[in-house]
């Protein structure tokens, strides 16, 4: 039995966690109450659009076209395409149904003709407002790409998110640094990020910009809450680690149906830059600016901090006590107050990368929960407590993740990492960049 | 209110409960007495259902024999988990089973779809095991079980009581006490010269393996498995369960999850009464209520774990463990 589950002194401290913890939630319940309000989806009829395009002509737009809708309780609507080829039928949202949504070839201009094998009758599926059908006209000219054509394409998108990822990967591996605690609730707060930005976004209407900054100094401020309402008072009481680490499992599940709570199951998205124009990179993969912008932010950021760490005397102070809290504290370094930074750090920086990530993914109450994993894989890939290492090994899950679709099916592309990061326990237990210690 | 009773019996003591109480008998093998972290329980559960199941339905082996290829199976695991874990650190076992069971989850809800039927999940297995139903009709009165139910109910309780037994033989056998050595200090108990690493292995074999069996039991109470029924929240369940039972009792994890069932679904019906009032709608509607019903299942766990880890029934001293 190690000495640091020795029980502190009963008494004045008991109610302690209980009251903050609380406290933390009532604040976190006030903070995103405001969703709530506006969660609803409006309510109307739905919409079935298409454009008709015809490639034998430069896809050229096709007007004049009928388009005919039948409702799965008999109902027709019916409309024709416009000048610019694009049709709209206004279908009752009372009907739930299935559509049937058919083409009048007789209506089409001469010289333009269904792409052979094409279908002139679609069921689209979905249950959305706006129901898209999309008809082919004109020959069959798509590139036909193979799959070693994506590679640059796929090293693009893996190094974006691997970026993203090694900001939540940072957070996580500081705090497991500096306390030693597996935070299963990191997740959450790259969530809480997300979640924030949509809420200044959507509910208030802020600029983007300013709302993922507003998202970063609230999750810095719930960081600190995080540390000051539960940690802190449970490092105080000597809770064993395994103790701390099962707590984190119940205050994932407690914030996870938190946000699930105000956000539903929905995947919602922010006012702006959800699908920017993307632009060719040397005709080897396409990017967009906003993207272009995440990865500059995420890099500046990291660096950041990296230097800070290396060369400030909070930064000094943070790499002793993530080396030996007990010789940190015996030369006068406030333990408790570099802790409570890391917090407040690493929160901040796991929501920044849940507002980047909010983009891409879109914000749902399990944003958190569904990369949590890659960040445990990258960090014990780089090497769990290193800050190098927690780079190094989101950068390394993220061309993994993306590269591996090449060779197996995307819904495994996850599977992928876990494997790889099973790999490198068993060669490498810690960690490409980790010290080699003794670990068992 | 009676009905809010009467569902919080019948869930209580349902196949689910049966399933996750054969979980968290595991866990207590694993966790409570050998001081293990295994977060990947749901992965040995998810084996016991589609490995059995798929071995039934697809390729027509009697009932018995594949419940004996899943296990096969579920031995396997352990051993593929254990080999490179068992010697690191304890939190690097449960990184590692949690990967494994996102793996499992993932490649039995996508991949082999001709064995597990991608996101259909398999069915079409449980006709060998209610063949054997000796039950008369009847029109569901006994807490609105169905026949079938009941069956899978009777069989479960029974192995449950079977399994609890041989823990019991097991924990206070010679093997058991070096167990509980290790969770406490295995320095001390490798320089009487036993083989932690052998131990530790043996334990997670066992629980692997009882857990297996309760993915047989969810897998016949359902007449069907979905992969996703096995996600990280499944162990997590069973993991409270366990602690609020208390670990590293016999009884423990069998009154957890009788009491977890029981209490969630008793909270379940109040909540969504209350929901259905046009006040109380307007903060909680029917979903909302699920969450704070979850939101609770959280909070539990986090104050058992501070103040009460030794749970209803344990001992605190007995899980005082650490990780460092």
């Amino acid at each position: 039995m190690s000495p640091s589950s020795r029980r502190a002194p009963q008494g004045a401290r008991r109610r302690g966690p209980a009251v903050t913890l609380l406290l933390l939630l009532a604040t976190s319940l006030f903070a995103v109450l405001a969703l709530s309000g506006t969660a609803q989806a409006a309510d109307g009829d739905r919409t079935v659009v298409g454009t008709l395009r015809n490639s034998a002509d430069d896809n050229a737009p096709v007007p004049g076209v009928t388009v005919d809708v039948e409702t799965s309780d008999g109902g027709q609507y019916t409309a024709e395409s416009n000048e610019e080829g694009r049709f709209e039928v206004a279908v009752p949202a009372s009907d739930t149904g299935t559509l049937t949504v058919s083409l009048d070839t007789d209506t089409l201009p001469d010289g333009v003709d269904l792409r052979e094998g094409a279908p002139d009758t679609l069921r689209p599926t979905g249950s959305l407002s706006t129901v898209t059908a999309n008809f082919a006209l004109g020959p069959d000219d798509r590139q036909v790409s193979t799959k070693w054509d994506q590679v640059p394409q796929l090293l693009y998108n893996g190094l974006l998110f691997g970026i993203v990822l090694s900001l939540g990967a940072l957070g996580l591996s500081m705090v497991f640094g500096t306390t030693g605690l597996t935070n299963f609730a990191h997740g959450e707060l790259v969530t809480f990020g997300a979640v924030m930005t949509y809420m200044g976004n959507r509910v208030f209407g802020l600029p983007i910009m300013v709302s993922v900054l507003l998202a970063v100094v609230l999750s810095a401020g719930f960081g600190w809450l995080n540390d000051k309402g539960l940690w802190a008072p449970l490092r105080r009481r000597g809770t064993g680690l395994i103790a701390m680490m099962i707590v984190s499992i119940g205050l994932q599940f407690l914030l996870r149906n938190l946000y699930q709570y105000f956000t539903g199951g929905r995947a919602l998205t922010y006012r702006e830059y959800v699908t920017p124009a993307g632009q060719d990179a040397f005709g080897l993969f396409t990017y967009t600016t906003r993207d272009v912008v995440i990865i500059l932010v995420s890099l500046l950021t990291l660096i950041a901090v990296t230097l800070a760490l290396q060369f400030t005397r909070l930064g000094r102070a943070t790499r002793a006590v993530s080396d030996n809290p007990a010789l940190a504290a015996s030369t006068g370094i406030n333990v408790n107050r570099v802790i409570t930074t890391v917090w407040i750090f690493g929160a901040a920086l796991a929501g920044l990368g849940g507002a980047f990530l909010g983009f891409s993914q879109s914000v749902t109450y399990q944003l958190g929960a569904q990369v949590l994993l890659l960040i445990f894989a990258a960090t014990c890939v780089g090497g769990l407590g290193s800050i190098w290492g927690a780079m190094l090994g989101s950068i390394i899950i993220g061309l993994f993740v993306e590269t591996s679709t090449l060779l197996i099916p995307s819904e495994l592309k996850y599977a992928g990492a876990m494997i790889l990061l099973i790999i490198v326990l068993l060669f490498r237990p810690q960690g490409l960049l980790g010290r080699a210690q003794r670990i068992g | 209110m009676i009905d809010a009773f009467t569902g919080a019996l019948h869930d209580g003591f349902g196949y689910v409960a049966i399933s996750y109480c054969l979980a968290a008998i595991g866990l207590n093998i694993q966790f409570g007495y050998s001081g293990l972290l295994n977060f990947g329980q749901a992965a040995f559960l998810a084996i016991g259902g589609y490995i059995m199941g798929a071995a039934i339905a697809t390729s027509g082996i009697p009932t018995i024999p594949a419940m004996l290829i899943a296990i096969l199976f579920a031995v396997a695991l352990a051993l593929i988990l254990g080999v490179p874990t068992l010697r690191l650190r304890a939190d690097y076992l449960a990184i590692v089973t949690i990967a494994a069971a996102e793996i499992l989850r993932l490649v039995f809800g996508t991949s082999f779809r001709e064995y597990f039927r991608g996101k259909d999940g398999v069915t079409g297995f449980a006709d060998g095991f209610r063949g054997l139903n000796p039950l008369p009709e009847y029109d569901g009165f006994f807490l609105t079980y169905s026949r079938n139910e009941l069956w899978t109910i009777i069989v479960g309780w029974i192995v449950v009581i079977l399994i609890c037994v041989l823990v019991w033989a097991l924990m206070r056998s010679p093997w058991g006490r070096v167990l509980r050595g290790i969770r406490e200090d295995e320095d001390a108990v490798r320089s009487l010269g036993k083989n932690v690493y052998g131990y530790k292995m043996q334990a997670l074999v066992l629980g692997g393996v009882i857990g297996c069996i309760g993915g047989f039991i969810g897998a016949f109470g359902a007449a069907s498995v979905q992969a996703d029924t096995f996600n990280l929240d499944f162990t997590f369940i069973a993991l409270t369960m366990l602690i609020l039972g208390g670990a590293a009792r016999v009884l423990g994890p069998v009154v957890g999850a009788i009491l977890f069932w029981a209490v969630l679904s008793f909270l379940g019906s109040i909540l969504s009464d209350l929901s259905a009032n046009p006040t109380v709608a307007q903060f909680m509607n029917a979903d909302q209520a699920s969450n704070v019903r979850l939101m609770l299942v959280g909070l539990v766990l986090m104050l058992l774990m501070i103040y009460r880890p030794q749970g209803i029934f344990g001992d605190r001293k007995e899980i005082a463990l650490d990780a460092r």
